[in-house]
């Protein structure tokens, strides 16, 4: 592979698009220029990147990403955060609203919106508070923060449930004049809190606090109706319980404009885990059960479940040791994404890669409403381009990772493929599998 | 064996190792001189984060008959209310030589965390974690359950013991819901049905809403502390529908076999769980469980310090 990452013109040779027959991806001018049959492309000062055997999928586009800057720069910065975005193929990431300050105001996403194009390692799309403050009293300058450079349009209070329903109905109407749309954080207050893990048999014998899927579940079914109602878009974070994937499946069976993510460790890790105590296996919401984690991954496969979003949510090494009631809830999940849904989803025969691409891609950046992202690797169309090599098979090291936190739950356990190259508009970000 | 973390981690024959080892204890004490030199030279810390003066003079006790030196830490007024992390008063401990940590927490998991951490090199006790376990608890219960019933040896098998009271929130219950299992009591548990956790039925044991129905067959009643504040969060309407359903009260206890011993853990809320004629009746070994304790923690440091807990581990295999 060449070095000369500075030309604009790049040939990959070889890569096979969303799995296929092997073609030549011309990438000119931010663009791919053309798909030529494989070994036949040559640009006079082009840079040739030996992709043979690698996968090509549209760059990654990531719904829900925390990247702890304004306020725990200690954990993450936007530098760090989309530098391991980039590293696991992702050109977009959504920017939680979860900082401090919260991104409530048109001045704080235009902030993380900036740092984002000054990094240059991915694109950054900020996601709005819904509500100020994340205090889920009053709802925040919404429209502003469309109309902001910063173009928001996904609105979520994550890591906090909107659980008035009179609120949340008032968001779902207010963001439809700008095609937005809440990000809920399906969580019921009352029924979690000081809730430490799923709610189960495992529960009453470890003696931790118990998160009971139907917390989960009650939030989701009063949405979807909601959604129905005011005839707005909803889009549902992190789903994790069977039951939840139900009520998902009947909502859109009914025609309800609804969306829903799930996240790679829900798709492969479960409760289990938390029977070493170890807080590296706490988030939120927690991890459940096997059958859960069968739903879930059927849920992708069947489209139910629209994307697979990483919750990536890095924590300093302070806060996820020692007694799991002190550790924050939360686990890295950027760098490990595409590998996970490479074991749980291709290996198990349920998704091919253009299934993979449409839930990392194509479909979250039409949630989010990124018009250059998820687009179809053809010509003309945005150079947004990762290669994988799904033939590697790598131990996961927490030293070796980007991120500035080390809080992977994969630590030693080896994960499928390996991110070789990623392009944002036609300049690599990711060349041999390090930064650019 | 290194750690005592949770009671079901002891097989029977280790749990009955304890057992008769505790009873060989109990006999040196009623010696003029109690003290033994068997850990001498040797330290022991007692790490409370949660005040619990029964628990830890217990153990103090226990240690020290045993000629180790001991170290009490308590979380108020130290270097943890200063903001010190769990990982790093743990550090401390061991820069000090601790060869025991004996470790009370309201965070449930917080002794096997200590334990798998490697922060410290020396043996783990669990002397009560969170709503998780708490083994010695569990073993002290059951020697006072094999004196008053089984002549001081033995298991336990085929004993009916009902466990009364708040076992969603008991880490006494958990432990001794694993032992008895161990030692082929059977055990009921008894509740109403928001004070137990969800998945019970998983549980080696039987489950009951009524106490009443209970009594005529237990030849062991425990009565578990209930907390007051749990009425606040709506787990029972009020003290009094909660003593009238499940406390045991001088005409309850008419209802027990001669035999029957009642038990609690303590500290109890007389007139709540437990009536006072009951908690001071012939039946009660409320007080015994105390001297009890002292015995089964000496058992405890002199097996897990000794290293005879390892032995007895391999014979198994």
């Amino acid at each position: 592979m060449s070095a000369s990452a500075n030309s604009s013109t790049f040939i990959l040779r070889g890569a096979r698009p969303y799995g296929g027959d092997p073609v030549d991806l011309v990438l000119r001018d931010g663009a791919v220029a053309e798909a030529a049959a494989a070994g036949t492309a040559s640009a006079a000062g082009a840079t040739v990147v030996d992709a043979d055997g690698l996968v090509a999928l549209p760059g990654l586009v990531d719904l829900h990403t925390h990247l702890r800057e304004p306020g725990r720069e200690d954990a993450e910065t936007v530098e760090t955060g989309t530098q391991a975005a980039a590293l696991g193929g992702f050109t977009a990431v959504h920017a939680m609203a979860n900082t401090d300050p919260v991104a409530d105001t048109a001045g704080v996403v235009e902030q993380v919106w900036r740092l984002g194009r000054e990094a240059g390692h991915c694109d950054v799309a900020p996601v709005g508070a819904v509500t100020v403050g994340l205090g889920g009293e009053r709802l925040a300058e919404l429209g502003a923060m469309a109309d902001s450079a910063a173009r928001v349009r996904v609105f979520s209070d994550d890591g906090k449930c909107v659980s008035d329903a009179v609120l949340m109905r008032r968001a779902l109407e207010y963001v439809k004049a700008f095609d937005g749309v809440i990000a809920q954080h399906a969580q019921e207050p009352r029924l979690t809190e000081g809730a430490q893990m799923n709610e189960g048999a495992l529960s009453g014998v470890l003696g931790l606090r118990g998160w009971p899927s139907v917390a989960e579940e009650a939030v989701i079914a009063r949405d979807v109706l909601l959604a129905q109602h005011v005839g707005s878009r909803l889009h549902v974070c992190h789903v994790s319980t069977k039951g939840s994937v139900e009520i998902l499946r009947l909502a859109k069976e009914r025609g309800i404009d609804v969306t829903a993510e799930v996240t790679p460790h829900h798709l492969l890790l479960d409760e289990s885990l938390a029977a070493s105590y170890d807080p590296v296996y706490k988030v939120n919401p927690p991890l459940r059960g096997k059958d859960d984690v069968q739903a879930l991954r059927q849920a992708v496969a069947d489209g139910v479940i629209d994307a697979v979003a990483t919750d990536h949510a890095p924590h300093a090494a302070e806060d996820k040791e020692g007694e799991w009631a002190n550790a924050l809830p939360g686990m890295l999940g950027l760098e490990t994404a595409l590998a996970i849904a490479q074991e749980a989803l291709v290996e198990t025969g349920l998704l091919d890669w253009a299934g993979v691409a449409d839930r990392l891609s194509t479909r979250p950046a039409r949630i989010g409403r990124l018009a250059g992202h998820g687009r179809p690797l053809r010509a003309g169309e945005p150079a947004n381009v990762v290669l994988v090599d799904p033939a590697v098979r790598r131990a996961v090291d927490p030293g070796a990772l980007a991120s500035r936190s080390r809080n992977t739950p994969y630590a030693g356990r080896t994960l499928p493929g390996r991110v070789v190259a990623t392009f944002l508009r036609g300049r690599p970000t990711v060349l041999d599998g390090a930064l650019a | 064996m290194r750690h005592l973390v949770s009671a079901g981690d002891l097989s029977r024959d280790e749990a009955l190792l304890v057992l008769d080892t505790a009873h060989e204890m109990a006999g040196l004490q009623q010696r003029e001189i109690k003290k033994l030199p068997t850990l001498r030279g040797r330290t022991v810390v007692n790490l409370f984060y949660e005040d619990s003066t029964r628990t830890r003079i217990s153990f103090e006790a226990a240690a020290k008959r045993l000629s180790a030196d001991v170290i009490n830490f308590s979380a108020k007024g130290s270097s943890v209310s200063k903001g010190e992390s769990f990982k790093d008063t743990a550090l401390t401990l061991q820069a000090m030589g601790a060869d025991a940590v004996v470790v009370r927490h309201s965070a449930s998991g917080a002794a096997q965390r200590l334990a798998a951490s490697g922060w410290v090199g020396g043996s783990v006790v669990n002397a009560g974690d969170g709503t998780h376990e708490h083994p010695t608890q569990a073993l002290l219960d059951a020697y006072t359950m094999r004196r008053r019933l089984n002549a001081g040896t033995g298991d336990l098998a085929g004993r009916r013991v009902a466990i009364v009271g708040d076992v969603l929130h008991s880490r006494v219950a958990r432990s001794n819901v694993l032992l008895l299992a161990t030692l082929g009591a059977d055990v009921t548990l008894v509740a109403p049905p928001t004070l137990l956790p969800i998945g019970v039925e998983s549980w080696p044991c039987a489950v009951s809403y009524d106490l009443d129905a209970v009594l005529p067959k237990a030849d062991v009643v425990m009565l578990l502390r209930v907390q007051r504040e749990r009425m606040s969060e709506a787990y029972f309407p009020s003290a009094r529908e909660y003593t009238r359903r499940y406390g045991l009260d001088a005409t309850r206890a008419a209802a027990l076999q001669d035999s029957a011993i009642v038990m609690h853990p303590g500290p109890m809320n007389r007139g709540v769980e437990i009536a006072a004629e009951v908690a001071d009746s012939e039946r009660s070994t409320i007080v015994e469980q105390v001297a009890n304790g002292v015995s089964v923690r000496m058992a405890v440091l002199y097996l897990l310090l000794g290293g005879a807990f390892d032995t007895s581990k391999e014979q198994q295999r």
